[in-house]
């Protein structure tokens, strides 16, 4: 295993990679910077000023109830990128220890986790979520995170297991199951950094399927719920002004375009990297 | 083979018969009870709602709700829609011709459209055509079918006029209008929702046939045919793609939950009146057993679908059904 320094160095070496990690970071940094630097999108919105086209005083224009749609757009990228990274961050944990401890223990562990995660994939995350979603009164933002989180690691504890059954056959982790290492250590010392490379692509790759996940959920009314921001509760929201102010809807879709975008570049570029056949 | 077969057949049960457990217990473990919410959009007395619950079985033990629900399952009851008052069953039957429509539109349009661009791809591999191509697909397969759906009505459908964006056929339209009229009305109403889904889904066939191009080029028998002075139209297309194409047939088995999940949100923006319009509207009623049933039948057809790549992989190449 390459250090993390080396791999990055060398997707940052792929121009479209390159492209898609500034683009994040500038969005990251928006976001993190705008209230700085924008109206508060909470402001006191006002119905009969609304629905201003895009002009120099909103560059995005505003909505039918005069809140300005870059501001809100801004405030978006905050709710749909904490969203994205906390619950790719928790379906990365849960899938990689599945797979870690189904690949390792084998047997009847194994047996039974793949065919619980056979049967999870054969229903769409899309239904799972809306099946849950549609009977829960309330839907707090934290909430979303750990359901979103908790549907999403199916694919990747296979990926995982996989990874294991081929290390575990290395003469290394042998040699330490000689020397008498226990369970413990073999997974953390030596499974687990070995499957860091496949887990962080299929990190980044996630990020953007969460992204496009939580704005098609938001789309539907049951994801985040207003007045809280988001790209897909947006585009709903501009559904009804559709021929009026078509700007309220265009922008922020075109936020979760250049998101899913850059964030599937940048997945693409470490993939080549880790694994230079796919390419 | 037949052994094999039965094996796999076996195998595809199980999977559902665990998908359709799963689903029973996200039925249950959800807050409060299914109907909860159901008074929420449509006034229910206490009693119409104990009424449900008991025709549900929700104040039974556990174990009599699973029996029952996988015995309603195996006779092909899946419940009464609370909005329509109707048997599930007979609106999932009514809405999915639409749905295989729409859906077959969009495959043929990604096993012939698709794959054409991924071999094209291949072939110049690294020059500009390709990465245009790559960058085209990216941005289609980052695009949000709803956002993209909703821009290609307002555009061509209310602006510039040039197709319709909602519905199926023309509600004017005269009832002693002949079978031609009819279906060149329907195929109008396709367009729109046909190009969504395959601008969304297209990105994918085209990567994976690239690949699987890729490494057919690099074989021997591909530098034999060109020795022979075959034309390269031929080497490629004779040659190249037909054993290229035994991977992407893994694609369609991977494919089908994209086509299902996209089909929601195209459905709905264009008022498609498939099972994909019609889960998203239960979703707005909280109408759960439409939404258990669509759940349902789109678990029975990943499997189905799975298994059938299987067997069209194994009949394809010998090597599978041999391992």
């Amino acid at each position: 295993m390459r250090p993390a320094l080396s791999v990055l160095r060398q997707a940052w070496r792929n121009p479209a990679g390159r492209v898609g990690a500034i683009l994040l970071l500038i969005i990251t940094l928006s976001a993190l910077a705008g209230p700085w630097f924008l109206p508060d999108p909470r402001a006191q919105p006002d119905i009969l000023a609304g629905s201003l086209p895009p002009g120099l005083g909103h560059p995005f224009g505003t909505d039918q109830l005069n809140r300005d749609v870059l501001a809100r757009v801004v405030a978006g990228a905050r709710v749909s990128l904490s969203v994205a990274l906390l619950a790719v961050g928790l379906s990365v944990t849960i899938g990689a220890a599945v797979g870690l401890v189904s690949g390792y223990w084998g047997g009847v562990v194994d047996a039974g986790l793949m065919r619980l995660v056979d049967g999870a994939l054969a229903i769409p995350r899309l239904f799972i979520l809306l099946l849950v979603l549609a009977t829960m009164e309330r839907v707090p933002l934290p909430a979303l995170i750990v359901l979103i989180g908790a549907t999403g690691w199916f694919a990747t504890s296979r990926l995982v297991r996989a990874e294991v059954l081929r290390i575990r056959e290395e003469t290394y982790v042998r040699a330490a199951e000689a020397l008498g290492a226990r369970r413990r250590h073999i997974i953390l010392r030596h499974l687990l950094p070995n499957t860091m490379g496949p887990l962080l692509v299929a990190a980044t790759l996630g990020v953007g399927d969460v992204i496009l996940l939580e704005a098609g959920l938001s789309f539907l009314g049951l994801g985040v719920q207003p007045p809280t921001p988001s790209w897909g509760s947006m585009v709903l929201d501009s559904k009804e002004v559709l021929v009026s102010a078509p700007w309220a809807g265009i922008f922020p879709g075109l936020a979760i375009v250049i998101t899913v975008l850059s964030a599937n570049l940048v997945g693409d570029a470490l993939r080549e990297t880790i694994d230079p056949r796919s390419a | 083979m037949r052994g094999w077969l039965l094996g796999r057949a076996l195998q595809a049960v199980a999977v559902l018969a665990i998908a359709l457990t799963l689903l029973f217990f996200l039925m249950r473990a959800a807050p409060g009870d299914p109907l909860s919410r159901a008074s929420e959009v449509r006034p229910l007395t206490p009693i119409e709602l104990a009424a449900l619950r008991a025709r549900y079985g929700l104040d039974q033990p556990l174990g009599t709700q699973y029996v029952s629900f996988i015995s309603g399952l195996v006779k092909g009851d899946l419940g009464v829609s609370i909005e329509y008052a109707r048997p599930v069953t007979a609106l999932l039957a009514e809405r999915l011709p639409a749905t295989l429509l729409l859906g077959g539109s969009v495959l043929i349009l990604n096993f012939t459209v698709g794959l054409w661009l991924g071999v094209r791809q291949a072939v110049r591999r690294n020059q500009r055509e390709d990465r245009w191509l790559t960058a085209v697909s990216l941005l289609g397969y980052a695009t949000p079918s709803f956002w993209l759906g909703l821009v290609l009505a307002w555009l061509v459908g209310i602006k510039l006029r040039l197709l319709p964006a909602a519905g199926m056929e023309d509600p004017l339209l005269s009832i002693d209008a002949g079978f031609g009229v009819r279906a060149g009305d329907v195929l109008l109403h396709l367009i729109l929702p046909a190009l969504t889904l395959s601008i969304v889904s297209i990105a994918a066939t085209m990567r994976y046939q690239r690949t699987a191009m890729l490494e057919v080029l690099n074989l021997p028998f591909m530098m034999t045919a060109r020795a022979k002075g075959l034309p390269e139209r031929e080497v490629i297309w004779r040659h190249g793609w037909r054993n290229a194409l035994f991977p992407v047939i893994t694609l369609f088995g991977l494919w089908l939950p994209i086509l299902v999940t996209g089909s929601v949100f195209v459905e709905a923006v264009f008022a498609w009146p498939g099972l994909g319009s019609l889960a998203a509207t239960a979703v707005w009623g909280r109408d759960y057993p439409v939404l258990m049933g669509a759940s349902l039948l789109v678990a029975g057809l990943v499997v189905l679908g799975g298994f059938l790549t299987d067997v069209a992989y194994a009949l394809l190449d010998p090597r599978v059904r041999l391992a």
